[in-house]
């Protein structure tokens, strides 16, 4: 038999191996050359799951629990899983309609079919209650849960701030944050976000197609675990804190303690206020945008941090201390009132009856317009400084270092700085050298262009008890343990302005209380210094302001309490801050008529009752 | 004589050697790809693996039974045979099971038998029957018309069942009929034509066009006499041209979608990974994450859980990729090319002609499900679901493949008894 074809067998073998080259070049390429295949199959089956940490718990100063977590619950789902359910029981059980729920898996779905969305975020324990009973109906969503931040009083809701999801700039910026995580906003939960918010953890969990789990990766190998958040120890006394803000209610304004030797903030209330239970949870965005929206009481508005007003005659503190240091004005010193301060062209600022002339010390206490004008004057026309820009220069200086005019950097934030004017901005107001200590003679009673914040006003009653220096204020004072003190805060601030010129001025504030423009805030039991003063309000009624510290010796509180359109300092702060004070130090109240009537004046909706005049002596 | 050995000192044991480890290794990786801790005892026969071994010990019954058989018995009976596969494969159509889509099943208890693995043997013991005819030239018209309908009808058949990729399967026989003596232009033909195929969905048509006329004028002025018919040369020059301009409307009008689909994912022009091309790219996302040396046995993340489909049948070839990597892959390659030219070698040692026209049936059929499958699994042949010999999970496939394997080794058996 001839084998003509028998060659043919190379052909057909030579083919069979080019295909088998051909496919051993691809396998080599597939398998060795690119990267992308194995990443994906990472990306397949790998679920980095986080394992998000309890964030630290705040106490107050006398170990009360303020801000904690409550297990809350994200109703998760995967719209592959999903089996046609009875969509009236759970929209009634999370409280959405039909449509939206439609929408929400819908969305759901365009994400991915196969991986968890979240489908109702934060239910809380209680309304988990109900769907946890009847959650084995629905396939395809199940629970995961995370935390509710919680707050014992519902108080201080601007200094705690709140927390939400962050946003896509936040996890663009910094690497740490995922969608889904939560992260400080405001307050303390913003600016101590890094010690508050732990360390997260990740468990990476093997997912097979189904996206049912398979166990942890390598035996959880790599899984990290994660680190709860630190607690904070806050300077805040949560009683005090309450009570500011009973005292505050319907009333706008705000009340700031701190205590002198060490600048812990015992309260700082702002009013209008909320709950900050509003802004916690699923309700968060609706309540916020209720807040944003109320134009009339403004509650998102931290008066004590951001309202800035003209401190008024309280200035006039400054005035005595600046003057004393300047070597123009002594305890002694003596001017006579007739009635105002003549401005030179027929026009004077007023003044209100009384003894006349006046020493320093009784200036201070029936706060004297003409006596401070006449020392402003001085200062500004002092000789050595060659001209008023220089003078003023100095002045300038010498009341910034009283922390007012600028940030104090206290450790939430929003502050503002207030302003003491510059200069440059008179000579742009007035002209290059065509301004006067007579132009700005206003500044020496605290009115025209300065402008204060409350907590800057608080800290100015501090640094006097504290006779020339403070601390900066703030509100955590421990962090971790109550011991543990927090050193951002450790650094003394010292006023250009020497010990010794103090004592006359705190001597006035004492006699401003026992005999005074400011008697009503009178306390039997305890040494009060103070100070009336009353911003003129171009847009309405005048502020009421009032700043105090207390014991005079030793000295425990420092005040600062701010009623709008109230009225003199004397009508509504003065006895304000005496009630804070009694209720510090004393820890209870006896001046319960007075009491009364402070937390039921309406000053918001209701009529004015009372115009704070006391006997015979006029406010300011 | 040399009968008196007996027929176990005169099988090829290299090849049943290069079998019994093909078996294994599918085994193994069925094993592996439906692996479970909680049920990974080897005999569970609720698991595929269980049920596979069962299989195998079937399987190796059969190839012992074929083994004493007669060699004689499989030419003489070839045509019987034959028209008994036939039969079932009608009857299949009528009484069959439907999966997934064609209808090729007998129920018998539990198990489904699909005929037209079977009906592949029969085909290539009919085929060899005919070509081994001493009258039989294939170089006439009249016997390559026949050869033709051996391979043709039971192709027909089965496609009527639905069962497209089995059907294609059938035509691998043209190398045979190359090796009968068939002009090299016809199985050059079926390699080129899909190639022409493929580029004309890609490429524009008119510059096709014009690369044939480039082709044909080329072929004119260079060939050899004996092909030098300006009228043939012009015909198949049409004939492509047409074949170029029809694709298109083919592709697009006569495939069912799920076959058009899967062109345009081999093309790249379908990247809708959740819809058709999701196959292709979790078995490409398997073998590439194997690497090197692989992720080691039963440590394959994606076959194991159930990323891709079909993996213990026609996508086995991703557990092996994923678990044995490049090594184990090439490794697994190299098995069946060694497979394939030991067939074919041993083929041409044949004696009888009946025997070696079945050697190169069955190495074709081998080849192409081989070629197909992981040129599939690699993504460059469209899915076509066909079974890997010896290694897909499944009966029918199992014991067809090895009653075709057998009857070669029997005929190869007993060559130095035929004078």
């Amino acid at each position: 038999m001839k084998r003509i074809y028998a060659d043919r067998k190379y052909i057909i073998i030579g083919f069979f191996l080019l295909i088998g080259l051909l496919y051993l070049a691809r396998l080599f390429y597939v398998q060795i050359l690119v990267d992308k295949y194995i990443l994906s199959a990472n990306n397949n089956v790998l679920r980095y799951v986080t394992q998000y940490p309890a964030r630290g718990l705040v106490f107050d100063r006398y170990g009360k629990l303020l801000v904690y977590n409550e297990a809350a619950y994200d109703l998760m789902v995967i719209p592959r899983q999903v089996k046609n359910p009875d969509t009236s029981v759970l929209c009634n059980l999370i409280g959405i309609s039909k449509k939206e729920f439609v929408n929400r898996l819908q969305k759901a779905r365009n994400y991915s079919p196969y991986r968890p969305s979240i489908f109702e975020a934060q239910i809380t324990r209680d309304n988990y209650g109900f769907l946890e009973e009847k959650l084995f109906l629905f396939q395809g969503f199940y629970v995961q849960p995370r935390t509710l931040r919680k707050y014992t009083y519902p108080v201080a809701a601007h200094t705690f701030g709140y927390i939400g999801e962050a946003g896509p700039d936040v996890i663009e910026k910094n690497p740490y944050y995922r969608a889904g995580d939560y992260i400080g906003i405001n307050g303390i939960e913003k600016s101590y976000e890094e010690i508050l918010r732990g360390k997260k953890g990740m468990k990476i969990r093997v997912f097979d197609v189904l996206n049912r789990d398979k166990g942890s990766f390598r035996d959880g190998k790599y899984d990290t675990t994660s680190v709860a958040g630190t607690d904070l120890y806050s300077s805040l006394d949560a009683e005090l804190q309450e009570y500011g803000e009973l005292l505050m209610t319907n009333k706008k304004g705000s009340i700031v303690a701190i205590e002198p030797q060490t600048g812990e903030i015992l309260c700082v209330v702002t009013s209008p206020s909320y709950d900050p239970n509003l802004l916690a949870g699923n309700i968060r965005k609706k309540n916020y945008t209720k807040l944003l929206q109320d134009t009339v009481f403004v509650p998102l508005f931290n008066r004590a941090l951001m309202a800035i007003y003209p401190p008024g005659s309280t200035f006039k503190l400054v005035d005595a201390l600046v003057g004393q240091q300047e070597g123009v004005l002594f305890p002694e010193t003596r001017y006579g009132c007739p009635g105002g301060f003549p401005l030179g062209n027929g026009k004077m600022v007023g003044c209100h009856p009384h003894p006349s002339p006046l020493d320093l010390n009784g200036a201070i206490q029936v706060s004297c317009n003409t006596y401070f004008c006449r020392v402003f004057k001085t200062i500004i026309e002092k000789k050595t400084y060659g001209n008023t820009r220089q003078a003023y220069e100095n002045w300038r200086k010498e009341v910034m270092s009283f922390g007012l005019g600028k940030k104090l950097g206290i450790d939430i934030p929003g502050e503002l700085n207030g302003n003491i004017p510059t200069p440059a901005y008179y000579d742009r107001y007035h002209g290059v050298n065509r301004w006067r200590a007579m132009t700005i003679i206003s500044l020496a009673i605290g009115q025209g262009e300065i402008g204060i914040t409350p907590i800057q006003l608080a800290n100015l009653s501090a640094l006097i008890s504290n006779r020339g220096w403070f601390y900066t204020p703030h509100l955590i004072r421990a962090i971790g343990k109550t011991d543990s003190l927090n050193k951002a805060f450790g650094t003394k601030h010292k006023a250009l302005v020497d010990e010794r010129y103090f004592d006359v001025v705190i001597e006035g504030m004492a006699n401003v209380v026992t005999g005074g423009t400011g008697v009503i805030a009178r306390i039997d039991s305890i040494t009060v210094g103070g100070k009336t003063g009353t911003a003129q309000n171009p847009h309405g009624k005048n502020h009421s302001i009032f700043l105090a510290f207390a014991p005079v010796q030793n000295t425990r509180i420092a005040v600062s309490v701010v009623v709008e359109n109230s009225g003199y300092g004397s009508a509504w702060a003065a006895p304000i801050a005496s009630l804070i004070i009694e209720k510090y130090l004393n820890r209870s109240v006896k001046r319960k008529d007075l009491e009364e009537r402070m937390i039921n004046g309406n000053l918001i909706n209701g009529k004015l009752e009372n115009e704070g005049r006391q006997g015979n002596i006029l406010p300011d | 004589m040399r009968d008196d050995k007996g027929i176990f000192y005169r099988i090829d044991w290299v090849l049943v050697g290069l079998y019994l480890a093909l078996v294994f290794i599918g085994w193994l990786n069925i094993y592996a790809s439906v692996y479970n801790e909680t049920h990974n005892h080897i005999l569970d026969l609720s698991q595929k693996y269980g049920k596979q071994l069962i299989f195998i010990i079937a399987a190796l019954f059969l190839a012992l039974g074929i083994l004493i058989i007669d060699p004689k018995f499989f030419s003489q009976f070839a045509w019987f045979i034959y028209g008994f596969f036939l039969f079932l494969l009608v009857l299949v159509i009528f009484s069959g099971r439907e999966i997934s889509g064609s209808r090729g099943w007998f129920a018998i208890g539990g198990f489904g038998i699909q005929p037209a693995e079977f009906a592949k043997m029969a085909t290539v013991l009919a085929l060899a029957k005919y070509l081994s005819a001493l009258d039989v030239s294939i170089a006439r018209f009249r016997s390559l018309v026949i050869a033709s309908a051996i391979i043709l009808i039971p192709a027909v058949i089965v496609l009527l069942q639905h069962d497209t990729g089995s059907a294609i399967v059938f035509l691998t026989l043209v190398i045979v009929l190359y090796r009968a003596g068939l002009t090299g232009f016809i199985p050059l033909a079926f390699i080129l034509f899909p190639i022409l195929g493929v580029l004309a969905l890609v490429l524009p048509k008119l510059m096709m066009a014009g690369v044939l006329l480039v082709a044909a004028g080329i072929f004119y002025l260079f060939s050899n006499k004996r092909f030098h018919s300006v009228v043939l040369i012009s015909l198949v020059f049409l004939g492509s041209v047409g074949f170029v301009f029809s694709v298109d409307y083919s592709v697009n009008h006569i495939l069912q979608p799920h076959q058009r689909n899967r062109i345009h994912v081999l093309l790249g022009q379908d990247i809708d990974l959740k819809g058709a091309g999701y196959n292709v790219n979790q078995s490409l996302i398997a073998i590439g994450s194997g690497r090197f040396f692989g992720k080691g046995f039963l440590q394959g993340t994606q076959t194991k859980y159930n990323f891709v489909p079909e993996q213990s049948t026609d996508f086995i070839f991703c557990t092996i990729g994923e678990e044995w990597g490049f090594v184990g892959s090439a490794l697994l390659l190299l098995l069946y090319l060694g497979l394939f030219t030991r067939i074919i070698l041993r083929a041409e040692r044949q004696r009888s002609r009946f025997s070696r026209f079945y050697g190169y049936g069955l190495a074709s059929i081998l080849f192409f499900h081989f070629a197909i499958n992981t040129g599939m699994t690699l993504g460059l042949v469209p899915v076509i679901g066909i079974p890997l010999p010896f290694i897909s999970y499944g009966g029918s496939s199992l014991w067809a493949f090895t009653i075709l394997f057998f009857i070669f080794i029997r005929q190869d058996s007993y060559r130095y008894d035929l004078v």
